[in-house]
Parts: C-alpha cells; structure tokens; sequence
C-alpha cells in the first residue's frame, strides 16, 4: 500500500502527536468546567429574584418527589430552571464525586468508600433526609402468596428458593425481576433483605442469584408484575398503583406480617423503611439552599405524602 | 492511489493571468490541507478511542486476573470486594449473535435474490430503498416494540416464565440487521455479470437454478460480506437487547434464558461507575473484548468485499 516511507511518516506522527495531545487534556478540561459553574450559582443566588439553573441526578426511586418538587419551586420562581434525572442513586454518587451534579439524589447512604473517592477529588459529600420511603415487596394481584419472611425474600433473590409452592404459592416458577446495579434499591434491598444485615441469620457474602432479571426502570418492573402471575419485584411506595400486590413483610416467622403504608412506616413496625437523601458538595449555599428549605417545609413535606413517600414527621 | 493534480505540468492554454494563477494555487492547496485534516481526524479519533479504551480498561488486570475476567462466570461489580466475570455476558453475546443471524441471513439472501433477479424493475426500485428505510428505525424503538408485543408472543409460544429472553432479542436483532444484509447482498448479485446469467439461461436452466447455481455462488463473498456486516450490528446493538433480553446474570444454558450481552452490561453498569474505579475499569475491559471482536468481524467483512470488487471489476 504505501510507497515510501516518507509519504506516510508525517501524517502518521502528526496522527500520534494530537492523539496524545487531545487524550490528555480531558481531565483538566473537565475540573475548570465544573469550578465556573459553582461559582455563577453563588452570585446569581445573591439578587432579590431568584434565578439560575441547577441539576438533580440520583435514584430512581426519589425522581417523582424531586419532579414535582422542582415543578413547585419553579411555579413560584420562573427565572429558576431545575433539571431532574433519575438513572439511579449510583449514578447520582458518582456524578456527585465527578462534580458533574449539584444535586444527588439518593435511596441509600453514601459508602465510607465513596465518601473517600469524594474527598480525593476534593468534594465533601453533605446529607440531607428529605423523606422516607417505604421499601415495597410485589406480586401480581393473582398470586395467592400474601406474606413472606425477610429469610425467603433473601432465599428468594439468590435463586435458593425457585418455586412458589415452596413458600405457600401456586406449583409455579418464580420469575425474580430486580433493579440494575446502578439503583440505590438494590443496594439497600441487597444489604437489608437479601444478607440480611443486623440479623442472627445476616450473611455478607450473600449476592443476587444468577437467575434474577436486572431491569434499568422501576416502571419496567411494576408492569411486569402486572402481566406476569408469577413475577415478584420490589419498589418504592411511590410506585405502587392497583394492578399489583404489595406483601406484607415479617422479619422472623414468629412476627407478625406489615403491609407497607405511610403509617407503618412512621410508627417503625414495617422492617424496611428506609431515609431518602439529597448530596450536596459541602453544605448548600443560595438557591441550592434556598430549594432543599422547601423541600423541608411543611408545603413540601405534604408533597411527599401526597405521593405516596413518608414525610419526615 | 490518490491522484494529485501537478499545478506545474499544465499547458499555457489553461491558465489565462498570473495572477489567477497563483489564486488557483492557493486555493487549491487551502482544500487539499482541508481534506488531509479531515482525513487525518478520522484515524486521530479511532487512534484516541482505542489508546483511552487501553488506558481506562487494562488497569483491572492489576486486581483481577485476565483469566479470571475472561471465564469468571461471576459479576458483582458492588460487592466488597467486587467480582467481575465475563463470561456469561461472552456467552450471551455469542447466543444472541447466533440465532439473530441464524434468522436474519436466509431471509436476507432470499429477499436480495428476489429484488436483483425476479422482481420487475419497478418493484424492486420501490421495494429497496424502503427495506433501507428500516435500517433507519431508531434502536429504542425496536426495543419497545420487543417489549410490548414480542416478549409476551416468545412466553406464550415456548411456555417461558417470561418473555423477556435472549431469543426475543435475537428475533428483534435480525429484523434491524436485515436491511443490511438484503441492501449489500443485492448489490453483490447485481454486480454479477449478465453474461454469466445468460449462459446459464442459455443452457436451459431455469431461474431458480440460475439464482442457486450461478447468482448466488458468483455473488458469494459479497453476500458473506453482508452477514459480517449485520453480526457487527447484531454484536454492537445495545439498547435493544438491554430493554428486552432480560439481563439475568447467570450462564445462559438456552438462548430461552434470560441473559445480559457485553453491550448490555456496559450500559447497566457504567452509570454509578466512578471515573478510574475498578467498576469503570472493568466496564472498560468489556469495551476492549467488544471492541476487539466488532473490529475483527469488520476486518473479515472488508477483506470480503475487497476481493468481490476485484473479482468482477470491469
């Protein structure tokens, strides 16, 4: 193909000399971005109306609280516009981490790990429970099967138990749909249900059973559950509607079964209810602030009830 | 093979004024500096892809080994400590790979067959650029389509616990590679010389013989050119397979079993990867296997076409 050497030399170096210029400079590119925008929020925060723009990114589970949250505030503040994504809590830590959200919106705790990551590229992870959430186990409104131990949930979704006859169900196979691994819920049902953390029975090397179908949506999973007598799946309240079934759940055999609701999980009997987070780098200055305060308030808490999530009081 | 145009051995006749002249020059040399920059750009930016594929990925195997990357049959990308294991996505991309092609290349061929050689040449002018139209249709709505009317028809018809498999996948994959497959097979059966389908009719063959006997084999390694270039989709495509092939983790043992392809595992995995974690490493090596393997089956469909061309340049 090539005739001499000569000919391709140059544009072959020249092809490696802006490879390597244009591969390195990707990182640096990327801070000074993110220190500009910080900077723009602070002064803009500081005149009488309110405007500016700012991102939420995180879980999926808290997506509609925050979606209505910020359709509120921005109601009120019309110079002020809040961009809300919900790929899920992960994502959110990592773009908190990456300093490419102002807000992270998350369904668990932060990992000492990530905070470690965090405070190596110089972020300082602030947390802020906005609400609760009750952590619902589901199954189509067909299924007999009514209530189910935190030991057969985890047997359950490492794929020892496969059948439902096996927990008091139909002569049937158990189609296990779980979130993806990008999903703050499947962190928390993993450590709290599925090893059972805190318990006499708590297993750490316990992981998802290779039989569970791992979708990117919690919509994916309720409508599944509803054209599939045999699916189980697990959700936020929030997602909950009148096609599915929500199990009530037992810690042991010997206690007594709770169906999710907001009252259970205020009064603490329903096992796994869990705190929802907001992330800010540092503690929240201007309009961040200024967001998060309504988000707090009584008006924004009756938002959380209205949505089927547990208000902090 | 680039001609360059030599200012200097044009005739007087051609160039009117000085001036002019030296206009021509200028400007002929600003485009041909624009082209080589242009061209140059394409490899700078494969050249980068391929350095930040190496550099972001090969780092896992300083924590996992290659062997136990390659045929682990475990991923567990959030556990302490995590576990990656490929070999299941491997396998899935194998499967689904494998039936969509199965599906795709004999419906591709015969349609292509039929629109060079049988279809009248209205119908087939008509006919092919729609079936290129469907190359056109956005992934996510394949997916969709899978999701809402496929996956329950594949539960229904093999008694599935549920639709959501690699089989369905596969079914919705074939459809996206066939315009493809029929698009450059035709071309290749129309290249083939008259001459050569006269003779055969000349020997009293029939056009079923002269399509299996002497278009098909005459067109043969551009049609084996077009199946490389639809398994390159089928490897490649990623929104779909993630919506509808069900992403269970485990081996798959059937292609009726739930199952997560490279492509898919990348895409669940990458969003709560933090830059130059294990996680983001990890992700990265699955890039380089996928990488690797698009990038072979793209050589092969290359080299293909390549001595197709030559075989009946004229």
């Amino acid at each position: 193909m090539f005739k001499s050497v000569k000919k391709w030399f140059l544009p072959l170096a020249m092809v490696l000399v802006i490879t390597l210029v244009v591969t390195g400079c990707t990182t640096e590119v990327t801070t000074t971005a993110t220190t500009t925008q910080t900077n723009t929020q602070i002064t803009t925060a500081t005149s009488t109306i309110l405007s500016g723009s700012f991102k939420i990114i995180g879980s999926n589970t808290v997506t509609p609280l925050s979606a209505i949250w910020s359709e509120n505030f921005m109601a009120v503040n019309s110079q002020v516009s809040i961009a809300v994504s919900g790929p899920g809590s992960g994502v959110g830590i990592a773009a908190l981490i990456d300093g490419t959200t102002d807000i992270c919106q998350a369904s668990r705790a932060i990992k000492a790990s990530e905070i470690t990551q965090a405070n190596e590229k110089g972020v300082n992870p602030y947390e802020i429970q906005v609400a609760t959430d009750a952590l619902s186990v589901v199954v189509n409104p067909a299924n007999p099967v009514n209530e189910l131990t935190f030991a057969q949930l985890s047997a359950i979704y490492t794929g020892q138990i496969t059948n439902w006859n096996e927990v008091g169900g139909n002569d049937a196979t158990i189609v296990v749909f779980s979130r993806d691994n990008n999903s703050g819920t499947f962190a928390y049902f993993l450590e709290e249900v599925v090893q059972m953390a805190g318990m006499e029975t708590a297993d750490k090397t316990l992981q998802y059973g290779g039989n569970v179908l791992m979708l990117p949506s919690t919509e994916e999973g309720i409508s599944q559950v509803e054209s599939n007598v045999n699916a189980i799946f697990y959700s936020g309240l929030g997602y909950l509607n009148d096609s599915v079934k929500s199990l009530g759940i037992k810690k042991t055999a010997n206690d007594a079964a709770v169906l999710p609701s907001v009252a259970t999980a205020l009064d603490g009997t329903y096992p796994i209810a869990r705190p929802l987070f907001y992330y800010t780098n540092g503690e929240p200055t201007g309009i961040i602030k200024i967001y998060i305060d309504y988000c707090l308030s009584a008006e924004g808490q009756q938002v959380v009830l209205d949505n089927g999530f547990v208000p902090l009081s | 093979m680039k001609q360059e145009i030599n200012p200097s051995s044009r005739t007087a006749a051609d160039v009117p004024s000085r001036g002019l002249k030296r206009r021509l020059r200028l400007g002929e040399r600003f485009i041909e500096g624009w082209i080589f920059l242009a061209g140059l750009l394409s490899i700078v930016v494969l050249l980068g892809i391929i350095f930040i594929l190496l550099k972001e990925g090969l780092p896992i195997f300083g924590t996992t080994n290659p062997w136990d990357f390659l045929f682990g049959t475990h991923w567990y990308p959030i556990a302490d400590p995590p576990v990656f294991g490929i070999a299941p996505f491997f396998i899935s991309t194998l499967w689904v790979t494998l039936i969509s092609t199965i599906i795709a290349v004999p419906l591709g061929v015969a349609c292509a067959a039929y629109l060079s050689e049988v279809a009248p040449r209205k119908v087939a002018e008509t006919v092919k650029p729609i079936i290129e139209i469907l190359a056109g249709i956005p992934s996510v709505m394949m997916g969709f389509i899978g999701l809402a009317l496929l996956s329950p028809f594949v539960q229904s018809l093999f008694n599935l616990n549920t639709g959501l498999c690699g089989f369905t996948a596969a079914i919705m994959l074939s459809l996206m590679s066939l315009p493809i497959i029929v698009s450059v097979s035709e071309d290749a059966m129309h290249a083939v010389p008259q001459e050569f389908k006269e003779a055969s009719y000349a020997l009293g063959a029939t056009k079923w013989e002269t399509i299996w006997h002497v278009c098909i084999p005459a067109a043969l390694s551009g049609i084996a050119a077009a199946i490389m270039l639809g398994v390159g989709r089928a490897i490649g495509e990623t929104m779909t397979v993630l919506m509808i092939a069900g992403n269970a983790l485990a081996m798959p043992a059937s292609p009726t079993d739930p199952m997560t392809t490279m492509t898919a595992a990348i895409a669940n995995s990458i969003g709560n990867a933090v830059r130059g974690g294990v996680q983001y490493q990890a992700i990265f090596a699955i890039g380089i296997v996928l990488f690797i393997l698009t990038f072979g089956v793209n050589i092969i469909a290359e080299r293909v076409l390549e001595r197709q061309k030559r075989k009946f340049a004229r």
